[in-house]
């Protein structure tokens, strides 16, 4: 079986986001780089069915050089091996693409990404993927079992579960549930020693990739006015301002 | 030319934040001096696929025998409806980005999701959309003809503008990849990214067992029940109420958060809360310098005192 899980590099989740460039790029100074934590369940997930059922698991990851560190932490981790596509990642469809260009030319029996990534949020990149190399893709993915030739998974929507059994090959979009918080794996010192020479292959974008999509600003949201305290003692004043003043309940 | 939307069903009905989707529907009608068309897929009566036309709906085109969680089989339909639509928009729900995601690949349309502005010039589309968990507000520029867009929940007003509706019925089916082993609905409760009202509880509440006096207060004010990363972890609540960063972003109008400190991580999915409240022990708690109303106080003193409060409120 082969497994291939999409990586997005994020900003690590504390910290403070700033905008360079006229507010039109993310200013990456002082950050530091993690797996996306909805990718991190997804990669955890793909290490347990490799150790279940001999599965190969690559990892691929669309950006520049820069994202090498955070792909090396996931071969650490237990990938086998690792793509990059050397494409500054700039909307989904591109990056969707690119990927796909990928698995169609080397296919894989189950692909997982995150739900989203934690910094543009899209949520929609493993969805273009499937249309693209025409594979059933279930989202919001929060538990999944498969024997190598279909999966029974469940899913989250809005306001339930559902779950469904959907032949392989097929792609998902990850989330917490896929594997528990504390099962996630951290790389040990040997993890880390063999990643140093496992594979990581840089392929080229295809040069008639498009952007569909184009970041043009980027804005903090409003500061709030500041906190109004209000003693334990008299709660009835929080409750009348809701109502009469805010005017929310 | 017309705009396009998808008017997801819940059970055989139609949910806030599918008329949320039909009106911002409407408003970009306007901008577009053209009608709104809408198709759904799933079993939904009449009376109901009526109730579009309230919003704005010119058209309603229903595919009753098409299985709305089949989302390659329902963006194949909307691929058939699209026709000269310039733009096609969908709520943001996990069922709706699957489908938008593929039409947006079949049409090489830009998709821009959680979207929180209208479009206000045809010609150049520019939309605004939470980014970094709701840490920034980013402007995204459509680079293709025709756009596609999930709006976020909360964000826009439900509006009352009754067109003559035009209903239409097609009995096409489609072979599903997908086998549905079951389904389990949060019934009679409201989900967590509609709600106007969230009451939201993290580890000062010390025991999962204490998390009644939440749901009390939630009852009361007929609000969605949240919790803190640390609680979910735990098993404490189930993984579907964790906000923040790596849970869910929600945007209600009102965020009571009880026994949170307020990570940076937990404000970023829940600092587009218009009002926010903290009830938090520790007067050196981060959530009092985001929310809007903080008491410094024991959640198990404090949350009873509200809850007959609001009790009396409601009464009057």
């Amino acid at each position: 079986m082969k497994i291939l899980v999409c990586i997005s590099s994020v900003p690590d989740t504390t910290s403070k986001i700033n905008f360079t460039d006229n507010n039109s790029k993310f200013d990456a100074d002082g950050i530091q780089f993690v797996i996306n934590p909805y990718d991190e369940f997804g990669l955890t997930k793909a290490i347990i069915l490799k150790e279940q059922l001999q599965a190969i698991v690559t990892v691929i990851t669309v950006g520049d050089s820069s994202v090498e560190p955070v792909m090396r932490k996931a071969l650490a981790i237990g990938a086998d091996n690792a793509i990059r596509v050397n494409l500054k990642a700039e909307d989904s469809y591109s990056t969707a693409k690119e990927i796909s260009n990928y698995i169609k030319e080397n296919p894989f029996d189950l692909i997982i990404a995150g739900k989203e990534s934690s910094d543009y949020n899209g949520g929609v990149v493993p969805g273009i993927i499937a249309d693209i190399v025409g594979i059933p893709f279930a989202n919001a993915c929060n538990g999944l079992s498969t024997d190598g030739s279909s999966a029974e998974l469940s899913r989250e929507i809005d306001g339930g579960i559902e779950t469904l059994k959907i032949n392989l090959p097929l792609i998902i979009g990850g989330q917490k549930g896929l594997v528990e918080e504390s099962e996630l794996r951290i790389p040990n010192m040997r993890g880390i020693m063999t990643a140093r020479s496992k594979p990581l292959e840089v392929i080229e974008p295809n040069e008639t990739t498009t952007t569909l999509t184009e970041s043009i600003l980027f804005e903090k949201p409003a500061q709030k006015k500041g906190c109004k305290m209000i003693s334990s003692d008299n709660v009835s004043e929080l409750v009348n301002d809701l109502h009469n003043v805010a005017k929310v309940i | 030319m017309s705009i396009l939307v998808y008017a997801e069903s819940w059970e055989g009905k139609f949910r806030k934040n599918t008329l949320e989707a039909i009106s911002y529907a409407k408003q970009t009608s306007n901008i577009f001096q053209t009608d709104v068309k809408a198709v759904t897929c799933g079993k939904i009566d009449d009376i109901e696929l009526n109730r579009l036309g309230e919003f704005g709906a010119k058209k309603v085109i229903s595919y009753p025998n098409i299985i709305k969680s089949d989302g390659k089989a329902v963006a194949s339909i909307l691929q058939q409806e699209v026709e000269d639509a310039q733009i096609i928009i969908f709520s943001n729900t996990f069922n709706a980005k699957i489908i938008a995601s593929r039409i947006s690949s079949k049409l090489k349309a830009g998709l821009v999701t959680n979207v929180i502005s209208y479009i206000t010039n045809s010609s150049d589309i520019c939309i605004k959309k939470q980014s970094f968990s709701s840490k920034a507000i980013e402007t995204v520029r459509l680079k293709s003809n025709i756009g596609v867009l999930a709006i976020s929940p909360n964000s826009f007003e439900i509006k009352n503008d009754s067109v003559d509706v035009e209903i239409e019925v097609k009995d096409q089916e489609i072979d599903s990849e997908i086998i549905i082993l079951g389904k389990d609905i949060n019934k009679g409760k409201i989900s967590l990214s509609e709600a106007e009202v969230v009451v939201s509880a993290g580890r000062g509440l010390k025991a999962p067992e204490n998390w009644g006096m939440i749901e009390e207060l939630a009852d009361t004010l007929g609000a969605a029940t949240a919790c803190s990363k640390p609680v979910s972890d735990m098993g404490w609540r189930p993984h579907s109420e964790h906000v923040g960063q790596t849970g869910k972003a929600i945007a209600p109008n009102l965020y009571i958060a009880i026994g949170i400190s307020g990570a940076i991580q937990h404000l970023a999915g829940i600092n587009s809360s218009k009002v926010m409240v903290a009830i938090n022990t520790d007067p050196e708690a981060p959530f009092f310098k985001a929310a809007d109303y903080g008491i410094i106080g024991d959640a198990f003193e404090v949350v009873p005192k509200l809850i007959e409060e609001f009790k009396n409120l409601k009464d009057n």
